[in-house]
């Protein structure tokens, strides 16, 4: 629910102390040309006085946390000031300010009362939080790391800027009904270490339930939004984007990525199979990328022992005539430029198609989504490029998109059930895109 | 009154190649730049992904990527004793009008210079006589040697992740690359690109003449890259819309592919773009810059102070702003004193249209500097003795993407240009007709200048840029040669019909269009009486002003110039680095 | 005009149009979802002249059907849909010159310093045809679009070599201002009025709207039979 759905290309993160320049990654890419001098800028920020190393891991877990990805307006270019808008099935909800301004933000907070809003999702003054606010995942962090966090945030600069968070209809406006939502789909409970595993995998573990909240995104929701938490990381769909199932599943999942994919994917923001676009790559710019080589492995690690999601239907057959053949045309006159005839694409630029299983999802609102509206990939230091898909909303119709996306899912291996026209119709209305022979004119 | 900005480090005026390789280069020492770029910000996805590049019309006939003239022109006159009217419709200037400036559609031929063109002043003398010279020609050495360069233009390939062959790789001469070059550290970052049947055919026959055919260094990918700045490219697709179209799939060498991205990423970089710099503004005793001033897209008028200023704009512009701004002394043709605006040179062009039968050279496949070459009558590459000029030209074909608007007039000699005889000729040529390019050497004159307009003003009521220019005796005796030699070629390729031609037989014109390469006008040299900057691109009279891209050129090669542009961009970033930072004065003394 | 009137009307045209972000750009590559650079699209509805008058229209179908005449290589250029496209055109920026620089006195000066005229592609239509149609009626007794076709071609070929009079219009300068739109209206994407069917791509066996030849670029010499393809493309 914390799902943003416009890019954010935050340059508070990059205050961060970045590693910036790694390009030597972990590539495995025959690449008959790969420049081996990269150049890093000599600027060095030194701290001005030694940094407070409470403070520094408070920054550092801000950043896993992606505070500043919700709680920032990219337009006021001031971090931490609130006024985003989060979508919600339920209506819109702008994210607070959290700079320490004793009037606007949580300057006159104690840390008592920042404590209890992020592990029950309770505001200054009682009130109940809604849970866009991740208060289910962050309830499970440790008290040191609550402790770093505020002693953190107490050092970000005031920003005066009064929001009123609520702006959804009735009767979600009724934040006492939260109470009720807390009973049914929020437990107050610290993060426990398994003791069975490495040190390592739990770590992995706590980053991504607790900090990182992924399942926010990942993790099914039933229909008042709360977890289906026995079906973790196995996929949803918000707001015309698929977050895929990340579990080991073969079929649905990653399960054919290496640990080394993994920790690739969320560094430089793209590995030999994918490029994180949309919220994802938010995600990777904002958060991610900023992460340390062993967390990034012990995230790794941990979604690799996940209970594999449910394999799709097999024996899949794949689709064949007319709407193939359209859909080669398309493929061949729109999209092989970037994607490759062989559908294996650029790699770090464009998705490889042969065996992407979330391209043969059966959830098809974020590949519909993508071809209509477009989709930035990640920027991040070691992958500066920024490519982007282009908006075809305005060339191609529904028929052609839906032929040309099955196209993809059922060639090379692939196999996967057709896109329907409807299913891009459908996309086409939400996302407000103009019908083929127009400008594409999104709502702004 | 202007509004004020805080004061930078550095302004940069026009965010192309120049502007963005100087800006990368002085943002990684530390230093705080502001670029102001008279265009829009452009994004691959939305200006000109596939889907929206594939359009002739508009990016090609209607030249929609470039500056248009309703705002910016030139006035032309072939001598002096004409009155200059503007150029009004669309024209060898080819100006950029976008963050990337001419770089973002430009066609990409990434050339290095040969040694002579820095030096044919002394390698002239030297081999010749200063007999050699025509009467008037302006000859002169630039201050930078190849040598100087090599490092630069290794980097600026690397960058720009240039496709080819070393023919020269230090002081081995390779068969397959341009034997001719001088002599380089390191390979192409990438191998050439694919070929042609086109430069299949120029290949055979010109070997078999005895020349030393090779694939023209392209700034097209031939494989994926990752350059130096980690930023990454696709491999080309030869899909043939590339010069005047921006790339649809990251993998034209462009600022936008391979310099931008980074520079958007530094928190002491930004950009002001849709602005527009009038001029730069000078301390009282005019030995300083102070900064620029520009007026935004809503005509309200800026100051940007700043300790650095650098032009980076196009050639004519940076002339121009060096007028309007008053730094340096203009030049004066009645009594050949002054600096600024003289030594214009331009590009001789001659050749040959040849026509197969029965061929088809599916020329719409292509890119932009997907071509073959011959450097054997290039600068000095050939015995000058008993001749009566300097110079040559390197001989080309260009399987760049034939378009059909564009190709339209491309017939035999006589053909009708309109009903079913033309449509027949057209139809065939457009398979089987191509031409043979001599890309010449061009040498500044007396006669040939720029200076303000008397009369004609842009839309901001400053004085037009004025070109006093055509070709001399030396263009035409060295297109002659040229011209022949394209014809002896064209002949061994096997076409049926060989039509010789020559831009010199004719008087110059803006409408021309055998090239868009104009050089010159603030060029750099050893002698602040003949030169506007000094050897590292530094203006010799106010000394905290940079003066960036072919304008610094004394004489252009037989070559595209970017590569060249490229690389003394990069020259003049490690003196200011190195030097300037500390110095805060002439880099050479006056 | 003055600098906002021209800015304003470089604004309108397709090319250059100023995007949503302007001023200072620092930290980030401005990017939105659904957002493209797309060729001016014709309005959805019926098809109907926006600049011609019906006799203006006539004229130049005629014209551009003596210039691309039809025989068994295509179509005649009015099939075509070259007045269609011409007629867009003029309409727009380019009918009023919006790129071209048009201040300052107009001056006759020599051939190299190019056309100085004042009048813009839509004003040479206008008055031009005006002038062509008292010609011919003065001459011939009918406008030009009732002459036999070897009278028309006769009158294309006098403004070609300039020794027709038509008054404040340059006979010259006309003919190669029609000559270049008919042909862009027969050679142009079908998605800005002309080029049907995708007429011209196919007589000269050009792919049309295809980016990648990887695939083919080896087969060197080899008639590549391409189905060309439309920026629009409903046979996709």
């Amino acid at each position: 629910m914390t799902l943003r759905s416009r890019a954010l290309l935050a340059t508070a993160a990059l205050s961060l102390c970045l590693p910036l320049g790694l390009v030597a990654s972990a590539e495995t890419e025959p690449a008959p040309v790969q420049t081996k001098d990269v150049d890093t800028p000599q600027v060095v920020e030194a701290p001005k006085t030694a940094p407070d190393p409470a403070i520094e891991r408070g920054r550092y877990i801000a950043v896993a946390a992606d505070c500043v990805a919700c709680h920032s307006n990219p337009k006021s270019g001031k971090p931490f000031s609130g006024g985003y808008a989060l979508e919600t099935p339920f209506g819109t909800l702008l994210s607070s300010n959290i700079t320490s301004d004793p009037e606007t933000g949580i300057g006159r907070w104690t840390e008592a009362e920042f404590t209890r809003a992020l592990r029950e999702g309770l505001g200054k003054d009682g009130q109940h939080l809604y849970p866009a606010m991740p208060y289910t995942s962050y309830t499970k962090m440790s008290d040191q790391d609550v402790h770093d966090l505020w002693l953190y945030m107490k050092t970000v600069p005031p920003v005066r800027n009064a929001v009123v968070t609520n702006q959804l209809p009735f009767p979600f406006n009724i934040r006492a009904l939260l109470m009720g939502w807390n009973l049914l789909f929020f437990e107050q409970k610290r993060f426990q270490p398994r003791a069975d595993k490495s040190a390592a995998w739990n770590r992995g573990a706590y980053l991504s339930d607790a900090l990182a909240h992924c399942g926010a995104c990942h993790t099914p929701k039933n229909i008042l939004g709360g977890d289906k938490s026995s079906e973790a990381y196995q996929g949803e769909v918000l707001q015309s984007w698929y977050a895929p199932d990340i579990t080991p599943s073969k079929t649905g999942g990653i399960g054919d990525w290496s640990k080394d994919d993994i920790v690739q994917y969320l560094k430089i923001g793209s590995n030999r199979m994918a490029v994180a676009s949309g919220p994802m790559a938010e995600a990777v710019t904002n958060s991610t990328q900023h992460l340390t080589d062993a967390d990034l492995a012990a995230i790794a690690d941990y979604l690799q022992t996940l209970p594999p999601g449910p394999a799709t239907e097999a024996p899949r057959t794949a689709v064949t005539g007319a709407v193939m053949a359209q859909g080669k045309r398309v493929f061949d006159a729109q999209c092989k430029a970037c994607h490759a005839s062989d559908g294996t694409g650029i790699r770090h630029i464009t998705p490889s198609f042969p065996g992407n299983t979330a391209i043969q999802s059966n959830e098809v609102a974020g590949i519909v989504r993508t071809v209509l509206a477009g989709g930035r990939g990640a920027i991040t230091a070691e992958n500066p490029t920024g490519a982007a898909m282009p908006s075809f909303a305005w060339n191609l119709s529904d028929q052609q998109i839906a032929a040309a996306l099955t196209y993809i899912r059922n060639s090379w291996s692939n196999r996967a059930p057709p896109v329907t026209a409807e299913a891009v119709a459908s996309t086409r209305k939400t996302l407000n895109l103009n019908a083929v022979g127009r400008a594409p004119h999104p709502a702004p | 009154m202007a509004n004020v900005h805080p004061k930078v480090d550095a302004v940069i005026v026009g965010l192309g190649w120049c502007g963005s390789l100087m800006a990368e280069e002085l943002t990684r020492a530390g230093l705080t730049v502001v670029a102001i770029e008279r265009g829009p910000w452009v994004e691959t996805a939305v200006d000109f992904p596939p889907s929206v590049d594939m359009d002739e019309l508009r990016w090609d006939t209607r030249r929609a990527m470039l500056l248009p003239p309703a705002i910016e022109t030139i006035t032309f006159r072939n001598d002096p004793t004409q009155k200059a009217l503007p150029a009004r419709d669309w024209h060898f200037n080819e100006w950029g009008y976008n963050v990337g400036g001419s770089g973002t559609h430009w066609a990409g031929m990434a050339w290095r210079f040969l040694p002579f063109d820095f030096q044919p002043y002394s390698m002239t003398v030297e081999r010749y006589g200063a007999a050699q010279f025509v009467d008037g020609l302006i000859v002169q050495d630039w201050g930078v040697t190849y040598d100087d360069l090599e490092p630069f233009y290794d980097r600026f390939e690397k960058i720009a992740g240039v496709s080819g062959k070393a023919g020269n790789l230090k002081g081995e001469k390779i068969p397959g690359g341009n034997i001719f070059e001088g002599a380089r550290s390191d390979e192409y970052p990438l191998p050439p690109l694919k070929t042609t049947r086109l430069t299949d055919l120029f290949c055979e026959a010109s070997a078999s003449l005895g020349y030393h055919p090779f694939m023209v260094p392209a700034g097209q990918t031939s494989a994926a890259y990752t350059n130096p700045l980690g930023v990454r490219m696709g491999p080309c697709t030869y899909c043939g819309y590339c010069m005047y179209y921006g790339c649809g799939n990251w993998s034209k060498s462009t600022p936008n592919n391979c310099v931008v991205p980074v520079l958007m990423q530094r928190k002491n970089f930004s950009v002001l773009t849709e602005s527009t710099v009038l001029r730069a503004n000078l301390a009282p005793d005019g030995k300083t810059a102070t900064g620029v001033t520009y007026v935004d897209k809503d005509n309200k008028t800026w100051e940007q102070p700043a300790d650095i200023v650098v032009f980076s704009a196009f050639q004519m512009q940076n002339v121009r702003l060096m007028l309007l701004s008053k730094i340096g002394k203009p030049y004066d043709h009645a009594t050949g004193e002054g600096v600024v605006g003289r030594a214009y040179s331009f590009q001789t062009v001659s050749g040959a249209n040849i026509f197969f039968e029965n061929e088809y050279l599916n020329q719409f496949i292509g890119a932009g500097a997907l071509s073959a070459q011959i450097d054997d009558f290039n600068g000095d590459n050939f015995d000058h003795t008993g001749m009566d000029f300097i110079g040559g030209a390197g001989i080309l074909v260009v399987s760049r993407g034939a378009r059909p608007i564009g190709n339209a007039d491309f017939l035999p000699p006589g053909t009708p240009r309109w009903g079913s005889e033309w449509k027949k000729a057209y139809t065939h040529s457009f398979q089987n007709g191509t031409f043979i390019f001599g890309q010449g050497t061009s040498f500044a004159h007396k006669d040939a200048y720029l200076d303000l307009d008397p009369e004609y003003k842009d839309i901001h009521g400053l004085p037009l840029l004025r070109l006093t220019y055509d070709y001399n005796e030396n263009d035409r005796r060295s297109a002659k040669l040229i011209e022949d030699k394209s014809v002896e070629i064209g002949k061994k390729m096997g076409a049926k019909l060989v039509v010789a031609t020559n831009a010199t037989n004719q008087h110059a014109s803006p409408y021309q269009l055998a090239s868009d390469h104009t050089n010159g006008g603030a060029v750099m040299g050893l002698d602040p009486k003949t030169s506007a900057l000094n050897r590292f691109q530094q203006s010799w009279d106010v000394h905290n002003v940079f003066v960036l891209g072919a304008s610094s050129f004394p004489n252009n090669a037989g070559y595209n110039p970017t590569g060249t542009v490229g690389a003394l961009t990069l020259w003049t970033a490690k003196a200011i680095i190195e030097t300037y930072l500390d110095k805060r004065g002439p880099l050479v003394a006056n | 005009m003055n600098r906002r009137q021209i800015l304003a009307s470089m604004a309108a045209l397709a090319g250059n149009a100023s995007t949503a972000q302007a001023a200072e750009l620092s930290g980030e590559m401005p990017w939105e979802p659904g957002q493209a650079k797309v060729p001016p699209l014709p309005d959805p509805g019926p098809d109907r002249l926006v600049f011609f008058t019906l006799a203006e229209a006539e004229a130049v179908g005629a014209m551009a059907d003596r210039i691309i005449p039809a025989d068994d290589l295509s179509v005649g250029g009015k099939e075509a849909g070259c007045v269609r496209f011409i007629d867009r055109e003029l309409a727009g920026p380019y009918g009023r010159a919006a790129t071209q620089y048009r201040l300052g006195r107009f001056v006759k000066g020599t051939p190299e310093q190019g056309i100085q005229s004042p009048l813009a592609p839509a004003d040479r239509y206008r008055l031009g045809l005006a002038a062509l149609d008292r010609h011919c009626r003065a001459a011939h007794g009918k406008g030009y679009a009732a002459l036999p076709p070897a009278e028309q071609d006769k009158v294309l070929s006098a403004m070609e070599a300039g020794t027709l009079d038509l008054g404040v219009v340059d006979a010259k300068e006309m003919f190669e201002q029609i000559l270049q739109n008919v042909r862009e209206g027969f050679l142009a994407d079908p998605l800005y009025g002309g080029n049907k069917d995708l007429v011209s791509w196919r007589m000269l066996g050009f792919p049309g709207a295809q980016y990648d030849f990887r695939d083919v670029i080896d087969l060197k010499g080899k008639k590549l039979d391409f189905v060309p393809v439309s920026m629009i493309d409903k046979t996709l």
